[in-house]
C-alpha cells in the first residue's frame, strides 16, 4: 500500500478556534462540502427504498392516495373552483408540491438529530444535514411530475408553455423547505418537543395551503394573509406552470416570496449562531 | 520542536467548561417547559447560584506543535484528552481561548463515523468518507485501495449490518486509514478489534507520521505512545502538567500515580488510617498481571492488606467495580468482619470475577478497607486498580458475530435454549 508523498499543502487554510466562530463562511463552507451533501442526499434515497417492497412506487402512491381522498370528499362537500381543471388533475398539481413538502420539512427538522452521533465526532457545515434532507425529495417531485403528466396526457389537458418554469418553483420549493428546515432542526436539538409538534403542524399547514382547493376562496386582504404560508405562493405557482391561465395574483405571490426570504435567512442565521454549540447539547 | 519548520497546531489558553445537571445557560434543558421554568426561576436573585453547576474540562492548556510531529495526548481518564480532540477538530468550540490549526484537518475520533447498517460495503466507503471529509474524486481514486486494505472485497455490495464484526471494522478503519489530512487527530480507536487489525492500524498510523504528516494520538497504551510519538503532552483535570519526551512523560505519568494499572503495590503509605493499610492490589488473568484481559478470561482480584498493633477486629475488603462511565457495576465484600478479633499482621484476600460477564471496555476497582462492629473505614483507594476488556468478536463470544455496537454494563453469557413448542403452550 502506498502513502502519499509528503507534499507540502496547496492552500494552508487556517481553521480559527475561537469561542465564536464567525458566522459569514457558511456559504463557502458549503460548497466546500458539497461532495458530502450529495453523498448524505444519496443515502436518505436509499436508506428509504431498500427493502421496501414498492421501491420507488412510494413516490406516486403518496400523492395519488391524496388525490382519491381529495376527489372522493372534497370535491363532493363543497364545490371547487378550479377554472375549468378536471379536480383530480387540480387537486394533484398542488399535491406534487405539497407532497414534497410535507415529507421535506419533518426530515430536515430531524436532521441533525438523527445524526447525532456524527455531529459529535466531526466537524462538517451543520447546514450540510438538513439541505441533504431536503433535496433528498427531489427525485420524488421529479417522480410525481411525471405523473401528472401522465394523468394530463390522459385527461388530454395540455400543458401550459410556462411549464418551462417549474424547475424555479421546484427550487423556490427547497429554499422553503431549507428555510422551515434550518428553523426547525437547530431548536430540536435543544428542544426535542419540536419533533411533537411537527407531524401536528403540517397537518394544519395541510388546511392553511391551496392544494386542495384554489387561493381564489380568498379575496383581498384575506388573500394576502394567505400569502404569508410561503406554500401558498409555491403551490399557485406549481400549478399555474402546469395549466397556464391567469396566474397567481401579485396579493398572494408577494408575501410568499417576502415570506420565504425571511424565513430562509433568519433559519440560516440561527442556525449558523447555534451550530457550533450543536455537539454539547445534542 | 523541529527547527525551523512550519507551525501546524497552536492553542492558547484553551478552555471548555461544561454546565451539567440544570443548565440553562448552555440549553441542556430537556424540554421547552423545563427552560422557561428555569428561565423564570433565574431571575429570582437567591436561586441563582444553584441553577447551574459547571465544570472545565479543559483549562488553560496552550502549547505549538510544529508541522510533522508526532504528538501523544496521554491523561487518565476524565483528565480532558477526548475534550481537547474536540476543541482542536472544531467539533465544539471553546469556552476562552483562542488557537489556529493550518491544512486539512482529519479526525478520527471513533471507527465508523457515519456508517449506516441498510447501506453496502461500497457506499459506506463513500459515506464514511465524505464525512470525514474526503471529496469523492479523492475516493474514487482510492476506493480500490481501500477495499484491498480492509480484505472485505467479496461482501462489498452486501449491507454492512450481515458484517461480522471483524469485516466491519476493517472496512471502517480502512476508510479513516485513507484520510490524507495535514493535520491527523485520532483518539483511541485502537482498543478495539484483534490483535492483527490493532497491528495494522498501529502500522498505518506510523506510516502516515513517517510521511511528514502531523499527529495527535490519543491512547491508554503507553507502547503505542511510546512507539508512535515523539513528543508527548500528559492532561490531569484538565491541565496541562507535562509536555516533553516521550519517555520522560511517561514516567511522570506513572510516578504520579494518574495511570489506570491492573497492579498497584504500596511501600507501607498506602491508603490507612492507625488500624490497617493497604498493601497492594492486582488484576489476574490466566494467572498473568496484564492491561488488558479477553472478555472470557476469569479475573482473578487479590486485596494485600496490614493490620496494625491495634486493630480488634479484621477488617472488611470491599471491591466496587466501575466501568468507564463511572457506572457502579457491583460492589462485592469479603465479610472479613465475621471472622471476629485477628492479630497483627498481612492478609490477603482473593475473589474471582467469572469470565463473559464484563463489558467491554475498562474496568476500574475501588478498593474499601472497613471495619465493622463499631464500623470505621480504614482507606478507600478509588480507581485502585484497572483493566480494559477486550472483545475480540471471534464468535464465541456474548456477542458473537454480530456487528453493531453491543451495549450494556455487562455481557454475561447466558445459558439459552431454543426449541419448537407446539400450539398448546401458546396462550395457555
Amino acid at each position: 500500500m502506498s502513502v502519499a508523498e509528503p507534499t507540502a499543502p496547496v492552500s494552508r487554510r487556517v481553521h480559527h478556534i475561537t469561542p465564536t466562530p464567525s458566522q459569514r463562511e457558511f456559504v463557502a463552507d458549503l460548497w466546500q462540502a458539497r461532495d458530502l451533501i450529495q453523498v448524505l442526499s444519496l443515502r436518505d434515497i436509499k436508506i428509504r427504498y431498500t427493502q421496501t417492497a414498492l421501491g420507488a412506487g412510494w413516490a406516486i402512491i403518496q400523492p395519488l392516495l391524496f388525490m382519491g381522498v381529495f376527489a372522493a370528499v372534497v370535491s363532493r362537500v363543497a364545490s371547487v373552483e378550479t377554472a375549468g381543471i378536471a379536480y383530480p388533475l387540480f387537486a394533484l398539481s398542488g399535491l406534487v408540491p405539497w407532497v414534497f413538502l410535507s415529507n421535506a420539512v419533518p426530515r430536515a427538522a430531524d436532521s441533525v438529530v438523527s445524526s447525532s452521533n456524527m455531529v459529535g465526532k466531526v466537524w462538517f457545515p451543520r447546514l450540510a444535514l438538513p439541505l441533504a434532507a431536503v433535496l433528498a425529495w427531489l427525485p420524488d417531485m421529479v417522480v410525481a411530475t411525471v405523473l401528472l403528466g401522465c394523468g394530463m396526457a390522459i385527461g388530454t389537458t395540455a400543458p401550459s408553455p410556462a411549464i418551462v418554469l417549474l424547475p424555479l418553483v421546484a427550487a423556490w420549493a427547497v429554499l422553503v423547505a431549507l428555510g422551515l428546515g434550518s428553523w426547525l432542526s437547530a431548536l430540536n436539538v435543544r428542544f426535542r418537543d419540536i419533533r411533537n409538534v411537527v407531524p401536528f403542524l403540517v397537518q394544519v399547514w395541510l388546511f392553511a395551503t391551496p392544494v386542495a382547493y384554489p387561493s381564489s376562496v380568498a379575496t383581498g386582504w384575506p388573500r394576502m394573509l394567505f400569502g404569508l404560508n410561503p406554500a401558498s405562493g409555491v403551490v399557485e405557482s406549481f400549478r399555474w406552470c402546469v395549466f397556464g391561465g391567469a396566474g397567481p395574483s401579485a396579493l398572494l405571490l408577494l408575501p410568499s416570496v417576502a415570506s420565504t426570504l425571511v424565513i430562509l435567512a433568519g433559519g440560516i442565521r440561527f442556525f449558523t449562531a447555534v451550530e457550533h454549540k450543536f455537539a454539547d447539547v445534542i | 520542536m523541529h527547527g525551523g519548520s512550519r507551525p501546524a497546531v497552536r492553542v492558547d489558553d484553551l478552555g471548555k467548561r461544561y454546565d451539567v445537571g440544570t443548565g440553562v445557560g448552555a440549553g441542556l434543558g430537556p424540554s421547552l417547559g423545563e427552560d422557561l421554568r428555569l428561565a423564570a426561576r433565574r431571575l429570582l436573585p437567591s436561586q441563582r447560584a444553584a441553577s447551574t453547576r459547571s465544570f472545565w474540562a479543559v483549562r488553560h492548556v496552550g502549547f505549538d506543535i510544529a508541522e510533522g510531529e508526532r504528538v501523544g495526548i496521554i491523561g487518565r481518564n476524565g483528565a480532558g484528552k477526548s475534550t481537547l480532540l474536540k476543541l482542536l477538530t472544531r467539533v465544539t468550540t471553546p469556552t476562552e481561548g483562542v488557537g489556529d490549526i493550518w491544512g486539512r484537518v482529519g479526525s478520527l475520533l471513533e471507527v465508523g463515523t457515519g456508517f449506516h447498517l441498510d447501506l453496502t460495503g461500497r457506499d459506506n466507503i463513500f459515506l464514511s468518507g465524505s464525512i470525514l471529509g474526503m471529496r469523492r474524486k479523492e475516493i474514487e481514486r482510492k476506493v480500490d485501495e481501500i477495499v484491498e486494505f480492509s480484505g472485505v472485497g467479496p461482501f462489498l455490495h452486501t449491507p454492512v449490518k450481515r458484517y461480522s464484526s471483524g469485516m466491519y471494522l476493517r472496512l471502517a478503519f480502512a476508510v479513516a486509514a485513507h484520510l490524507e489530512p495535514d493535520v491527523l487527530v485520532v483518539d483511541e480507536v485502537l482498543a478495539v478489534g484483534d490483535a492483527d487489525f490493532q497491528r495494522k492500524c498501529l502500522g498505518r498510523m506510523d506510516e502516515l507520521g513517517q510521511s511528514g504528516r502531523t499527529v495527535l494520538f490519543v491512547s491508554h497504551s503507553m507502547d503505542a505512545i511510546s512507539r508512535l510519538c515523539d513528543r508527548v503532552l500528559l492532561l490531569d483535570r484538565g491541565g496541562l502538567v507535562a509536555d516533553g519526551a516521550p519517555g520522560e512523560v511517561i514516567r511522570a505519568y506513572r510516578d504520579a500515580g494518574l495511570g489506570d494499572a491492573p497492579e498497584r503495590v504500596w511501600d507501607g503509605c498506602g491508603p490507612s488510617d492507625d488500624l490497617a493499610q493497604l498493601r497492594r492490589i492486582a488484576i489476574r488473568s490466566c494467572g498473568e498481571v496484564r492491561e488488558a484481559v479477553d472478555i472470557r478470561s476469569e479475573l482473578e482480584v487479590e486485596v494485600v492488606y496490614e493490620l496494625g498493633p491495634h486493630a480488634r477486629t479484621r477488617p472488611s475488603v470491599e471491591l466496587w467495580a466501575l466501568d468507564d462511565d463511572g457506572i457502579l457495576l457491583f460492589r462485592s465484600s469479603d465479610h472479613g468482619a465475621r471472622a471476629g478479633v485477628d492479630r497483627p499482621g498481612l492478609f490477603r484476600s482473593t475473589c474471582t470475577i467469572p469470565g463473559n460477564l464484563l463489558a467491554e471496555g475498562g474496568f476500574h476497582l475501588d478498593v474499601h478497607l472497613t471495619g465493622y462492629d463499631p464500623k470505621v473505614v480504614h482507606a478507600i483507594e478509588q480507581r485502585a486498580a484497572s483493566v480494559q476488556v477486550i472483545d475480540r468478536s471471534e464468535g464465541d463470544g456474548v456477542r458473537g458475530e454480530v456487528a453493531e455496537r453491543w451495549p450494556g454494563a455487562l455481557r454475561p453469557a447466558l445459558a439459552w435454549s431454543r426449541h419448537e413448542v407446539g400450539n398448546e403452550i401458546v396462550g395457555g
